[in-house]
């Protein structure tokens, strides 16, 4: 049996990163793991392997780049068809790619929002963003994940996005917890896993991260 | 067992058409509701209460939104003629394709609108803002081949938004998507207005130009 190459390019703060990272362990695929430098300058190897966006994460197996977090995680789910990631039902499958779609469009971009923000644009991104954690929350009601007793897709897209929520508690002056108690729990709940856990970064260091952000950005 | 398909949609939205060529191609049967967007039906409040936009789909009851996602389950659904490729590479292009098709769309989308309704230098910046947005569409398909007719793949149903952007440029009045510049798209739209399968889905050309000229207002006279 050949020997599989697969190479993560990869970021530390990166929640996009982290979803891959997550899915990796999830199905205990063995990788190695190459950091760029996205605020310096990124690799040729990168460039070259996702010449229109320029971004991280990008898969490499085999050689063969995939690009786009969300397509990531559908590859290794596909590339690595032991413990799915996704329901086996049509139905179910689509629900989860809307709830993927849905957290793809609001969240990264609701927080980015409160962050770099103030004053009226700051209250009203900060209260848009809580709407959205509370349309999250109800549609994961009363189970353990979002697709039900297992942890999968929907939560391994969403649980990495968390690391940046400490930053947006803090400059957007509420708690997570306070406004939507279920979702914390759910957090909480999935940081024991220990994929989750060994994949994502501390909140406080990406909240540091979010201040220097802020700074290049001319925000203060 | 009876199936009950049906499809909220608007005639004049690519991507409630996606979902159209999609049925047609796999033979399933459907009924269509055209959506009033000013005046959205109950129906559609309660299979969309997230978004409430169409395209949905309701299938025996159950509702499906968002076109890329609702093209996957008519895949996964209907399994004859598949949309997507079976290899999960080529899948996974397929869908970064078409994730990046939307994308650009919806950047370029506004920045024309802009163009149609602004005056003087917020126009020509919003001219300019369309062009860059589809150099990169432009480069981004170069290297991908069109498949059609009965094949029409998810990266192609995905792209049928290119058929609209040469409509908008008959509303701005302006010859932006010139073969010279962006022989892909030119390509692509062509190898569209062709293709049978399509075609029997597509909104009367003329009928969409006159439709975004009466929407924005648009005069011929430019400034």
């Amino acid at each position: 049996m050949s020997k599989e190459e697969v190479v993560l390019l990869d970021f530390w703060a990166s929640p996009f990163c982290g979803r891959v990272r997550i899915a990796l362990a999830e199905k205990g695929v063995e990788y190695q793991n190459r950091e760029e430098d996205v605020l310096g300058s990124k690799s040729e190897l990168l460039l070259n392997s996702n010449p229109i966006h320029k971004k991280v994460p990008v898969l490499l197996h085999n050689g063969k780049p995939v690009c786009e977090s969300t397509v990531i995680v559908n590859y290794i789910d596909e590339a690595w068809p032991s413990r799915p990631l996704l329901p086996t039902c049509p139905y179910e499958r689509a629900r989860a790619r809307f709830w993927g779609d849905f957290i793809d469009k609001k969240i990264f971009e609701g927080g980015t929002k409160i962050w770099s923000s103030k004053g009226e644009a700051l209250e009203v991104g900060k209260k848009d963003f809580i709407e959205i954690l509370k349309q999250l929350e109800g549609t994961l009601g009363e189970k353990d994940f979002f697709c039900g007793d297992n942890f999968g897709f929907v939560d391994i897209l969403l649980i990495p996005l968390t690391t940046w929520f400490y930053a947006y508690e803090k400059f957007g002056g509420f708690k997570v917890e306070d406004e939507c108690p279920k979702f914390s729990v759910w957090v909480k709940r999935c940081m024991q896993r220990e994929s989750v856990a060994k994949a994502l970064p501390e909140p406080e260091k990406v909240y540091e991260a979010v201040l220097m952000l802020r700074k290049m950005n001319g925000i203060e | 067992m009876a199936e009950e398909v049906k499809l909220f949609g608007r005639w004049a939205s690519p991507f409630s058409r996606r979902i159209e060529v999609a049925l047609k191609r796999k033979g399933v049967q459907f009924e269509y509701i055209e959506e009033d967007l000013s005046n959205k039906s109950p129906a559609l409040l309660k299979y969309n209460p997230v978004h409430k936009k169409i395209p949905v789909l309701v299938h025996n009851g159950k509702p499906v939104a968002e076109s890329l996602v609702i093209l996957e389950y008519i895949d996964e659904t209907w399994k004859h003629n598949p949309i997507l490729p079976t290899d999960p590479y080529e899948k996974a292009l397929a869908r970064f394709w078409a994730r990046f098709i939307d994308e650009k769309f919806w950047a370029i989308w506004p920045a024309v609108k802009r163009a149609i309704l602004s005056r003087e230098k917020e126009r020509e910046e919003a001219i300019e803002e369309t062009r860059q947005h589809l150099k990169t569409l432009e480069s981004g398909l170069k290297e991908r081949k069109f498949v059609g007719g009965e094949s029409l793949g998810f990266v192609e149903l995905a792209a049928n938004v290119i058929v609209w952007l040469f409509a908008a440029q008959e509303v701005l009045g302006l010859e932006i998507l010139t073969e010279e510049k962006f022989p892909t798209l030119h390509e692509w739209s062509q190898r569209f207005v062709d293709d049978a399968v399509f075609k029997e889905c597509a909104p009367p050309r003329e009928r969409l130009i006159a439709y975004y000229k009466v929407l924005y207002g648009a005069s011929t006279a430019s400034k």
